[in-house]
């Protein structure tokens, strides 16, 4: 692989955004084309930083940094992407939130930051988010016309708002909506019995599981 | 009773509370209303639940404000409220407790990161934050301040700075959470935390909450190898928790955390009780077991 694309994937590892900025530059001026610096550095650099985490080597401020350097390089790729009418590949659309009743942000926030980095356009609605805002958001990607795959991500860290994950899937339901999503939900009081319980398509313990299994729900 | 300090200095262990949180939830707590607000409307669960532990053998009631700093309660709209929560707290806790037992106050995280420009907070509006919550805490009379369920390892320097600087000479216990491969989600080692905390000079300080009780275990045994002299402090969840028929079980019973309470105070420990999914009957059943 190019010196400078080995580098961009090293800058991304390490959570380096400044470096990583600069080799997206310099691998423009080089004349590499942007999705081949997103293709051979950028995506297999966040695949190298999962693992990490997941084998323990890796902790939040890894994956916190590493997803800003992949940011500042896609600053400098972006445009260019744009230049050339060439679009990454977008995987699929996620909207996210954590539930109503539940103010927790830093679990929800790197899941999304997560798949954000691994190619997903991601909504993210915030924290403490009522059912029906859910259900707005899903229905406004629908009418966009786009025929992307929609994930629903719902967090909450209490077992006392857990509860409101289930009434965000019975909201998609009443609004005929659920057939044509995928519920995700995590946080630390579920589990993958909680997921089956309230009829979740699937649940992730973390950040980095969260992208493998969107993108086994989504078959990408 | 004696002052906190000489107690530990004595060598006997101090058996703390349990659950606050799942407690207050199995009596009816709505879902994702702070247990703060019960401070303020509904205290007579939380007074009745913290007698229930005095009961069972604790001699450390801690008091229902893990949420009740700045940052948490600005969420939770109860802001305007924090010096009467607070107060009103640590009366309850001393309504229960009377003379059979201490008084601690909880300080729990702030919810931010701090990591500028990324997340929100700076090391010194934390230590605001938590100066300005022990503080009040601390004019109500709390025998202790208690930092707990802590990730970060600035967050918990701002977190005794700030205590420190607003209470001077108030003991301070100190816990982390160890919840992901024997480390904090932060990448925080036991041994880290430690050396750190001893050389903040707190009173006691271990680990708290966790993903399981070996991994808590596995915490105090290197926490007390990095300070061999320190009290050490040990407060784990019931367990993992999981779903039968829609309600959260803890798979810990109180036999299993009595065995447990043991080996952590062989380990060193000295203070010893538990955090989510605890009930009076595991912390009777650990009072029983150190103290035989």
């Amino acid at each position: 692989m190019n010196d400078i694309l080995t580098q961009l994937q090293e800058a991304v590892i390490t959570g380096e955004p400044e470096q990583a900025q600069g080799l997206a530059t310099q691998a423009l001026e080089a004349g590499i084309a942007p999705l081949d610096a997103i293709d051979q550095a950028l995506n297999p650099g966040m695949q190298i930083v999962g693992d990490r985490y997941e084998c323990g080597d890796y902790f939040i401020p890894d994956l916190v940094m590493a997803a800003e350097a992949m940011k500042a390089a896609m600053e400098k790729l972006e445009p260019e992407l744009l230049a050339r009418q060439e679009q990454r590949q977008i995987l699929g659309t996620v909207v996210i939130g954590t539930v109503e009743g539940d103010i927790h942000e830093i679990g929800k926030s790197l899941v999304a930051t997560m798949l954000s980095a691994a190619g997903f356009q991601v909504h993210d609605l915030g924290v403490g988010v009522p059912a029906d805002r859910f259900v707005e958001q899903v229905k406004e990607i629908g009418a966009s016309g786009d025929s992307v795959p929609v994930v629903v991500g719902l967090s909450a860290l209490l077992t006392t708002t857990m509860r409101n994950q289930e009434a965000v899937i019975k909201a998609l339901q009443e609004a005929g909506l659920r057939e044509g999503v995928k519920v995700i939900i995590g946080g630390a009081p579920a589990n993958p019995e909680w997921a089956e319980t309230i009829g979740a398509d699937a649940y992730a313990e973390n950040a980095n599981e969260a992208v493998d299994v969107v993108k086994q729900l989504l078959e990408v | 009773m004696e002052d906190i300090v000489s107690r530990l200095k004595s060598g006997r262990v101090i058996v703390a509370d349990g659950a606050t949180g799942t407690m207050l939830l199995a009596a009816g707590l709505p879902a994702g209303t702070p247990p703060e607000r019960w401070v303020l409307e509904n205290p007579d669960p939380i007074r009745d639940l913290q007698r229930a532990y005095v009961e069972a053998g604790s001699d450390l009631i801690i008091a229902c404000t893990f949420g009740a700093n700045r940052t948490r309660l600005e969420q939770t709209g109860l802001a305007d409220r924090l010096v009467e929560i607070n107060q009103r707290a640590v009366q309850i806790a001393r309504e229960a407790a009377g003379d059979r037992a201490y008084v601690a106050a909880d300080i729990g995280p702030t919810g931010e990161l701090l990591m500028p420009p990324i997340g929100k907070m700076t090391y010194e509006q934390a230590l605001e934050v938590f100066a300005e919550q022990a503080a009040v805490l601390t004019q109500a009379g709390t025998d202790v301040l208690y930092i707990e369920t802590m990730s970060d390892l600035e967050e918990m320097k701002a977190a005794v700075a700030g205590a420190q600087q607003a209470a001077p000479g108030i003991p301070i216990f100190a816990t982390f959470s160890f919840d992901h491969h024997g480390r904090t989600n932060m990448g925080v080692k036991p041994e880290q935390a430690a050396e750190t905390l001893q050389a903040l000079g707190v009173a006691a300080f271990g680990a708290n909450c966790g993903a399981t009780l070996e991994m808590t275990e596995g915490a105090v045994t290197k926490m007390h190898e990095a300070a061999p002299q320190a009290a050490l402090i040990a407060k784990p969840n019931a367990g993992k928790p999981h779903m039968v028929d829609r309600k959260t079980v803890y798979d810990a019973t109180p036999e299993d955390m009595a065995e447990y309470a043991k080996k952590f105070v062989a380990l060193g420990a000295q203070v010893v009780g538990g955090c989510c999914g605890s009930t009076p009957e595991h912390i009777r059943a650990i009072s029983e077991a150190v103290r035989s």
